[in-house]
C-alpha cells in the first residue's frame, strides 16, 4: 500500500514545513496512548493498590523524563554530533551516541532531529510503565522509580539509537544490503518488546502475588478491579496510538505525508482483526467473552501495527491483527497455568510477544527483499543481548533497592502501606482470603 | 539453571552478529542467523524453567 524506500543513510532528506507541523500535532496527540496504559495497569490491579498504581505511572514518567533528558539523549543520539563506531568485516557499526548531554544544541538542531528527541521522550515514558502493571500489588514505587531510571539512563538509549538513530540495526540495508534496515516505525522493539521483556524480568524478580500460586489446584483468580478503568484506556490507546504510528511513520521511515491515512487505517484494522478474534477465542473457550482478555487482545493489535502500519496492505494489517488476537488469550492463561508467571496486566503477552510478531509481520509484508532476515537480526539482538542485559541489571538493582514489598505491606495493600490512605476510602477492601 | 539460560542467549546474539560478518551470500546468512535465533530460543526455555515455581512456593 505504501512501500517505503530503502532506508537512506544520514544526511536524511529535509523535512517540509507541513510535514513538521502534522508530525508535532501527531506527537502532542500520542500521550494519549500513556494515558491509556496507565489507566490499563491500575484497572487491573487489585482496587487496595488503585492509587499506588496510578501515582507509580505519574512517578515513573517523572523520573524517566528527568533521567533522559540528563543522561539517555546523549546515548541515543539523535541530536547528532558522534557516535561511537566500531569498524567490523570493514564495515561501520555505530553501537552508541555520544551527544552532548543535558540536551544542550536542542535549539539549534534541525526540526526533523527536535521531533525525533521529542518522539524518544514519549517512547521511554510509555516503555516504563509496560512493566509497572506486572509488578502490580507487590513491587514498590521506589524500586519501580529505580527501575525506570535504569532503563532511561541505559537500555532505552542504546536501542533507541541502534534502530532509529543510525545505529548498525538501521544501518543494516546500506551495509548488508538488508532490506531498509530493521524497521521499526512505531516502536514495537523499542517500546513494547523492551518493555514486555523488562515485565518478565520483574516478574521473575519480585516473585508472584502472595497466594497466587496455592499448594494445590490452579492458580488462585485474581481479577483487576475495575474494568471499566481498563476497557476506556483501551479506547484512549487507540487515539494515541493512531498518532503514534502515523508520526512513526513520518519520522523514522520518511513516508510521505500521502502515507499517513493508510498508516492510521491500518492501525484501526490491527486493532479490530485483534479484538474480534481475542473476543471469539475468548467466546468459545469460556461460553462468554472476557472483558479483560479483550481488552488485552485489543491492545496486541495495537502494538503488533506498531512496525508494520506504515507499509502494510489493508487485509495485511488485519491479519496482523488477528493473529495477536488469537494467540494472546492462549498464551496468557499459558503463561500463568503452566508456567508460574503472575503478570496482571499481561504486558509480557501484550506488549513483548505482540510486538515480536509485529516485528516479524513487519518482515514478512515489507516490500523490500532481505526485509524478513534483517528483522530476525532485530530480534535477535533484542533477545540475546538487551534481554540478558535487562536482568542483569534489573538483579543488581534489585540488591540495592528491593524490589518486593514486604508480607505485612502486601496483606494491607500498596496504597495503605506506601501511600498512607487507599483510593476508595468509601468502599470495603477485600482481603487475599476473599479470593479463595 | 535460572541463570544459565540467560547466559546461552548472548551465544546466539553473536551467531546472528557472525552472519552478517562473515557470510555475504544471503543463504548461509539466514541460515546463521536461524541457528543464532534457535540458540536464543533453548535459553529462553532453560531461564523459563529455572524460573518456574515450585506448586506452593507463593503460599502464605
Amino acid at each position: 500500500m505504501n512501500p517505503i524506500p530503502p532506508m537512506i543513510p544520514a544526511p536524511v532528506p529535509a523535512m517540509s514545513d507541513a510535514a513538521f507541523a502534522l508530525t508535532l500535532g501527531l506527537l502532542l496527540l500520542a500521550p494519549m496512548a500513556i494515558a491509556g496504559v496507565a489507566l490499563i495497569n491500575t484497572g487491573l490491579g487489585r482496587s487496595r493498590s488503585a492509587a499506588q498504581a496510578l501515582l507509580g505511572n505519574l512517578a515513573l514518567i517523572a523520573v524517566t523524563v528527568i533521567v533522559f533528558a540528563f543522561i539517555g539523549a546523549s546515548f541515543a543520539g539523535s541530536l547528532g554530533s558522534k557516535d561511537l563506531v566500531l569498524h567490523v568485516a570493514g564495515k561501520p557499526w555505530s553501537v552508541l551516541g555520544l551527544g552532548p548531554f543535558l540536551l544542550r544544541g536542542l535549539g539549534a538542531a534541525a526540526p526533523q532531529a527536535q521531533l525525533a528527541v521529542l518522539f524518544e521522550f514519549l517512547a521511554v515514558a510509555m516503555m516504563v510503565l509496560l512493566p509497572w502493571g506486572s509488578g502490580a500489588d507487590r513491587w514498590r514505587l521506589s524500586a519501580g522509580c529505580a527501575t525506570a531510571a535504569v532503563l532511561a539512563a541505559i537500555v532505552f538509549p542504546l536501542t533507541a539509537h541502534w534502530i532509529w538513530a543510525g545505529g548498525w540495526l538501521e544501518s543494516m540495508g546500506a551495509n548488508f544490503s538488508l532490506g531498509a534496515g530493521f524497521v521499526d516505525g512505531g516502536g514495537a522493539a523499542t517500546v513494547h518488546v523492551i518493555g514486555g521483556l523488562t515485565a518478565l524480568c520483574v516478574v521473575w524478580i519480585a516473585g508472584p502475588r502472595r497466594g497466587k500460586f496455592p499448594k494445590e489446584g490452579l492458580s488462585t483468580a485474581m481479577p483487576g478491579h475495575d474494568a471499566t478503568y481498563v476497557l476506556f484506556g483501551c479506547l484512549l490507546a487507540l487515539v494515541g496510538w493512531l498518532a503514534w504510528n502515523a508520526a512513526g511513520a513520518i519520522l523514522w521511515l520518511h513516508a510521505p505525508l500521502s502515507a499517513i491515512p493508510g498508516t492510521a487505517i491500518n492501525t484501526l484494522l490491527s486493532a479490530s482483526g485483534a479484538l474480534a478474534a481475542t473476543f471469539s477465542v475468548t467466546r468459545i473457550r469460556f461460553g462468554k467473552p472476557d472483558a479483560s482478555l479483550c481488552a488485552n487482545g485489543w491492545l496486541a493489535g495495537l502494538v503488533a501495527s506498531s512496525a508494520c502500519a506504515a507499509f502494510a496492505y489493508p487485509v495485511e494489517a488485519l491479519f496482523v491483527g488477528a493473529v495477536a488476537g488469537i494467540f494472546t488469550p492462549l498464551l496468557v492463561e499459558v503463561l500463568e497455568l503452566a508456567l508460574s508467571i503472575d503478570d496482571p496486566t499481561g504486558a509480557i503477552t501484550v506488549h513483548g510477544v505482540a510486538g515480536l510478531w509485529g516485528l516479524v509481520a513487519a518482515g514478512v509484508f515489507a516490500p523490500q527483499p532481505g526485509q524478513l532476515l534483517a528483522q530476525l537480526v532485530g530480534i535477535a539482538a533484542l533477545l540475546g543481548f538487551v534481554f540478558p542485559l535487562i536482568y542483569l541489571l534489573l538483579f543488581l538493582l534489585n540488591r540495592l533497592v528491593p524490589f518486593r514489598v514486604d508480607p505485612d505491606g502486601e496483606r494491607m495493600g500498596m496504597d495503605l502501606h506506601e501511600l498512607g490512605g487507599g483510593a476508595y476510602p468509601e468502599f470495603v477492601i477485600h482481603r487475599d482470603e476473599s479470593y479463595r | 539453571m535460572k541463570y544459565a539460560g540467560l547466559l546461552v542467549m548472548p551465544a546466539g546474539f553473536f551467531l546472528a552478529l557472525a552472519a552478517l560478518a562473515l557470510f555475504p551470500e544471503p543463504g548461509p546468512r539466514a541460515a546463521f542467523v536461524l541457528c543464532g535465533l534457535a540458540v536464543e530460543g533453548m535459553g529462553l526455555v532453560v531461564a523459563v524453567r529455572g524460573h518456574m515455581l515450585p506448586r506452593g512456593a507463593s503460599r502464605p
